[in-house]
């Protein structure tokens, strides 16, 4: 089987976030960037599923600094990779269509991503490959059987989860629990160094979407200690109550 | 040009919860342009619930019918709006787990961009600017999209409204398409509760519960609120196994954005927060007083949940009478 993964590097979770001067993007200053922790869920799967033969290429679009990216992906274990070397847009589609352009005539049984990128929160370079390319889709699975050809996954929907099936190839978004992702050892690390890495350059077509500000999020009001202990309970329900008429 | 289309969700043949406020975005983009709106519903028959359309804000009822349309069909959702977007302004959905997965490939397939769980939608000229978190929440960005956009509006964005209208109804022509993805069923929890995303109240249990066996606790607070709660949790629990992944709240589970959200052994890490800061009222149960859930919660009780909780679940049956 060969697999594409689809990795998209963006700020650790944990980095505070800053506007840039431009206003529109932010202040990389001092942030530490990894791959999207969701695409660690494709990685390992990849992984998983070409233990037995078969081939995991990951692939990510952006400036050279997603080499590093790619590197943790080839770390973890995946078999070589492709830097799409430009600059993605703040339109998701204008993304998906430089992707899917490279990954069309890839022979691919599988194309892996994540379920979102924790900096655009787009969630929607999985749906839209699957258009582009004509290829079955399912987003946010949370378990994955091959069999005979066949991808059955499950995805949670509001109350509930949703089974479904289609044919490979196909694009597969993937959220937490899926699996669990490896860390990549120190042998990997060593190995990734020497696993290949092919730099192809490309570039947005036409962009329709464009961000116009970056702001800051409107602070919640000072809220107040009602008080402690179980004591404090009767003090509480009458601020549910009164102010804010939630009761 | 000036019509919206809101595509809206069913499920076993009924409209799911949130139509009426999906149509209530689409009323106000359409009124600014003095356009009209346009509902659109798929089903395997008649889908129960689309009555109440009008009234929500809608002009018209497009029904598409279809066999596949019993459950979720991508594809002939896809092939079918597609078929009817070029009169439209906009399309919009709601920012469920279907409508983010419908609106990526709806607007790949009419060549629109895409704006992905909206808080706030307006004009702009030709275009139209959404307003979105971004970064977990962290950061506010304000998109503009050009040519018919598909904009995925978060659920309780935007309250319904009560427009008195009686929507015409329209059959849709559902065009050939290529099922290839088959949902085959859903599965339903084994209890039925109502979902994180759903509830007005969401009493959230974190590691400070200690174990597994003490979300009872939380399901009696819950319980409290008579169907209008559901129990989530941080990740810290999820990952102990303590309950199932479905109820996590945060950057890597669900977004919630209850009326009122209790966050019980709780620390308020920032990818917990990413998940509930725009809930409408939080309160936090915690024994440090330093813990950081307190900078964000509007109403604090600084003491022991096992001390605090059942108390406070007595109170609120009392206060509810
Ligand atoms: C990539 C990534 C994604 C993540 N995504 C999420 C996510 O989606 N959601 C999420 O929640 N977390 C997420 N996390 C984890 C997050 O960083 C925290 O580890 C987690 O939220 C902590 O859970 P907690 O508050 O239950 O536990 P803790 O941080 O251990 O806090 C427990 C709290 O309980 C209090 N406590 C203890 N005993 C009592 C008692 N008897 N009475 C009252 N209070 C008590 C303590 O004072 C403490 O504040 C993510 C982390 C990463 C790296
Ligand atoms: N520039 C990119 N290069 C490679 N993969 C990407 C890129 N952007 C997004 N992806 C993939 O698409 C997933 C969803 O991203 P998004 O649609 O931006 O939320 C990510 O988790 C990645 O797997």
């Amino acid at each position: 089987m060969k697999i594409a993964v689809l990795i998209r590097r963006v700020p650790d979770t944990t980095a505070k976030i800053v506007v840039g001067s431009s206003g529109t993007t932010i202040d990389p200053t001092g942030i530490k960037f990894v791959a999207n922790p969701y695409d660690e869920y494709a990685i390992e799967a990849a992984i998983t599923l070409t233990a037995d033969g078969g081939e995991a290429v990951a692939v990510a679009f952006g400036p050279d600094v997603v080499q590093e990216t790619l590197r943790t992906a080839l770390a973890m274990g995946v078999h070589r990779a492709v830097h799409l070397q430009g600059e993605p847009a703040a339109d998701g589609l204008a993304n998906a269509r430089v992707l899917a352009e490279h990954l069309r005539d890839g022979g691919y049984d599988l194309i892996l991503c994540g379920k979102l990128a924790v900096d655009d929160y787009n969630q929607q370079t999985g749906p839209m490959l699957g258009e582009l390319l004509g290829l079955p889709c399912a987003t946010s699975i949370t378990s994955l059987e091959i069999a005979d050809g066949t991808a059955k996954v499950m995805r949670e929907v509001e109350g509930g989860t949703e089974a479904a099936e289609c044919a490979l190839p196909a694009v597969l978004s993937c959220d937490k629990g899926l699996n669990t992702p490896r860390l990549p050892g120190l042998k990997g690390i060593m190995g990734a160094k020497k696993k290949p890495l092919e730099v192809v350059p490309v570039s947005t077509g036409p962009v329709l979407a464009t961000v116009v500000s970056l702001a800051m999020p409107p602070e919640r009001p000072a809220g107040r200690i009602v008080g402690e202990g179980p004591d404090a309970v009767a003090a509480l329900i009458e601020a549910l109550t009164s102010e804010a008429k939630v009761l | 040009m000036t019509t919206i289309l809101a595509v809206l969700e069913q499920r076993d043949g009924a409209l799911r919860k949130g139509a009426a406020e999906l149509i209530a975005a689409a009323r106000q983009l359409a009124d600014a342009q003095g356009g009209t709106v346009d509902a659109l519903v798929f089903g395997a028959g008649a889908v129960s619930g689309t009555d109440a359309l009008g009234a929500a804000g809608a002009d018209r009822l497009l029904a598409a019918t279809h066999a596949d349309f019993a459950h979720y069909c991508p594809d002939g959702i896809v092939a079918t709006v597609a078929g009817i977007a070029a009169g439209y302004r906009a399309i919009v959905t709601a920012a469920t787990a279907t409508g983010k997965d419908l609106a990526p490939r709806i607007a790949a397939a009419i060549g629109a961009p895409c704006g992905m769980d909206v808080t706030a939608v307006s004009l702009s000229g030709e275009a139209i600017r959404v307003v979105r978190p971004v970064y977990a929440g962290k950061a506010i960005q304000t998109l503009e999209l050009t040519g018919t956009p598909v904009i995925a509006v978060r659920p309780a964005a935007y309250p319904p409204i009560s427009a008195g209208k009686t929507a015409e109804a329209v059959a849709v022509t559902v065009p050939p398409f290529t099922r290839r993805l088959t949902v085959t069923g859903i599965a339903a929890p084994e209890q039925a509760t109502i979902d994180v995303t759903e509830a007005r109240v969401v009493v959230s249990g974190g590691r400070g519960l200690g174990e597994a066996d003490k979300f009872a606790l939380l399901e009696e607070l819950a319980a409290a609120f008579e169907g209008d709660a559901a129990v989530g949790a941080s990740r810290a629990v999820v990952d102990a196994g303590w309950i199932g992944h479905g109820a996590q709240v945060g950057q890597t589970g669900k977004t919630v954005a209850p009326e009122l959200y209790f966050a019980i052994g709780i620390s308020g890490a920032i990818q917990h927060l990413a998940g509930m800061r725009t809930a409408r009222t939080i309160v936090a149960i915690n024994r440090d007083k330093d813990a950081p859930i307190f900078k964000v919660a509007d109403y604090g009780i600084v003491g022991d949940l096992f001390e605090v909780v059942p108390v406070l679940t007595a109170a609120v049956k009392a206060a509810r009478g």
